[in-house]
């Protein structure tokens, strides 16, 4: 069994590395230092297991996550983080409070050992209905092999596309494998308004509302750009917006 | 009553009687009402009680007048009565400024105590607030992310370099100790705060020594300048934070100090990402009480700047020296 440990601190590392000594049956195929090397490391060497830290440079654990295709079981690691904590509980997810103990952390891989398909279903929910405080402010998405961190304001719409959100900015689209509702929930009410079964918009960027035939709105965006307004919709921009 | 049967006794009929004696009980009655309330909102000290006595002796001349007029007015058809009346004027004058006096007094007397009171619970509770602040202080001191991973690190030492954990141990129990021992309020030298700051970057550096690199210069003339204690570490521990969670690779985080115009003046300095840097944690939190503590100490909150060039986030605060 193959696994990966992805920690900002070597230390942090290395205690993981100390105590999978005694698991002769799992070998660690990398070590990364941040999400950009995890996302790499994941893709080419398709580990059964990683560990995960939660707090580390520009993109955390759960954004590493959701740029992973199929990703692996993870067992978190964290020293403090309420709202993870808060998640794993929720979803059953099996998580290490740094620092643990060799007793602990064996029961971790043992579950792990028995539960395999468990966890990776409970990881999906878990990135579904978790909305990080990171995402009210910036979104991480993928472009090719490059990883794109788009500052929330720059998200000018959001649009419903089969099991995908194409996230429209200045630069174009990025598609990102989430739910209309996720990022509902997740961002702003006050900016992002759900206007549209399909289009969630960012009222910063509104310039006009047109009528279209009969009860029909269109909003037109400061680069010209044009989303539909259902008539709920309609009403609910109008409220957001105070007129 | 009282003063009914006292009247009868004198010869006069038991209806004219009793219609002074209530008279003047509701006229004296509405006149200390009057003094209680203007006691209540003005409470004299002593030099002043002469106004009070002057403010008694107008209300009580004030009624004596009331009175005859409602008196004479009812009954002055019996001359017996009105005669009577002229001769008591004075007994009841005096009765009466006697009576507004005793209730003068004893008004005082009872918002001073309550006044006594109110004053204990506002010190009380400033108290409270105080020791709250300082527990948030502590707390804020005290990041739970920096405790636990520093023990974190300590536990991995622990295994493969016991001497270095042990070090480390010793390290975080002195920082511990500086940060709970330091009063809120209490300047110290910058040789101080630079000391205790140390023992925070040191362990920083076991935990992202390949990637932590800090510069420190200071002037010789500002090293005994004063500053408010433990201000100087959440400043560099935001600066640590936004550089090392901002940016990959290796950074370098800068401490400059000097002396200008009888000021202290400190720069923190670390690298961000413009592209992608989250505004709040550039004036976060850590920053924004710091801010709030300048005020509170020098009521200025011109103290703290921040500024941003290229890629570089800079902190500078201004001390100024008094006397």
């Amino acid at each position: 069994m193959n696994v990966i440990l992805i920690d900002d601190e070597p230390l942090a590392r290395s205690i993981v590395r100390e105590y999978l000594q005694s698991h002769a049956e799992i070998t660690i195929v990398a070590e990364c230092n941040d999400g950009f090397e995890g996302v790499k490391a994941i893709a080419q060497h398709k580990p059964d297991l990683i560990f995960l830290d939660i707090q580390m440079p520009k993109i955390n654990g759960f954004e590493m996550l959701e740029l992973v295709e199929n990703p692996p079981s993870v067992i978190f690691t964290t020293a403090f983080d309420e709202y993870a904590i808060q998640a794993f509980e929720r979803h059953a997810i099996d998580y290490l409070l740094k620092p643990f103990s060799k007793d602990r952390f064996d029961k971790a891989v043992s579950k792990w050992k028995y539960n395999r398909n468990v966890t990776e279903i409970n990881t999906d929910e878990l990135l579904e209905n978790t909305s990080q405080p990171e995402e009210r402010q910036r979104i991480v998405v993928k472009k090719g092999i490059n990883i794109v961190i788009l500052p929330i304001n720059t998200v000018h719409f959001i649009e419903a596309f089969d099991d995908y959100v194409k996230i429209h900015t200045k630069d174009g689209f990025y598609l990102k494998k989430k739910t209309m509702a996720h990022y509902e929930k997740a961002l702003d009410p006050k900016q992002f308004v759900r206007v549209h079964r399909s289009y969630l918009l960012n009222i910063q960027e509104l310039t006009r509302i047109e009528p279209l035939e009969k009860d029909n709105h269109i909003a037109l965006l400061k680069n010209g750009e044009k989303v539909p307004l259902s008539a709920s919709g309609y009403s609910k921009l109008k409220e957001v917006l105070g007129i | 009553m009282a003063q009914a049967v006292v009247l009868n006794q004198s010869g006069i009929t038991w209806g004219i009687a009793f219609a002074d004696a209530g008279a003047t009980q509701l006229i004296f009655a509405l006149a200390g009402y009057t003094i209680n309330m203007s006691m209540r909102s003005y409470q004299p000290s002593v030099r002043n009680s002469i106004y009070v006595l002057l403010w008694c002796m107008a209300l009580t001349t004030l009624c004596i007048f009331a009175q005859r007029w409602l008196l004479i007015d009812m009954f002055g058809e019996n001359d017996a009565y009105g005669a009577f009346i002229s001769k008591t004027m004075i007994l009841r004058g005096g009765f009466g400024l006697l009576m507004m006096d005793m209730i003068a007094i004893l008004t005082w007397f009872w918002v001073y105590v309550d006044d006594r009171q109110e004053s204990e619970k506002r010190k009380d509770d400033a108290m409270q607030l105080a020791k709250d602040a300082e527990l948030s202080n502590l707390r804020q001191q005290l990041q739970p992310h920096f405790l636990f991973n520093s023990l974190n690190s300590i536990s991995a030492l622990a295994g493969s370099h016991p001497e270095e954990a042990r070090k480390m141990i010793q390290q975080l129990s002195d920082f511990l100790r500086g940060t709970i021992k330091k009063d809120d309020s209490s300047l110290l030298t910058l040789d101080e705060e630079l000391t205790h700051l140390q023992l925070y970057l040191d362990i920083e550096k076991v935990r992202f020594g390949h990637r932590l690199n800090t510069v420190i210069e200071k002037q010789e003339e500002s090293i005994s300048l004063a500053l408010p204690s433990l201000l100087l570490q959440p400043i560099v521990e935001n600066a640590i934070k936004f550089g090392l969670y901002d940016t990959i690779g290796e950074i370098t985080i800068s401490i400059i100090a000097r002396k200008e115009n009888n000021n202290l003046m400190i720069e923190v300095t670390n690298p961000f990402d413009p592209t992608t840097a989250i505004p709040q944690r550039g004036t976060g939190f850590g920053l924004s009480s710091v801010k709030r503590r300048l005020f509170l100490l020098y009521s200025r909150n011109d103290l703290l700047v921040t500024t941003q060039a290229e890629n570089i986030f800079t902190t500078t605060i201004k001390i100024p020296q008094l006397a």
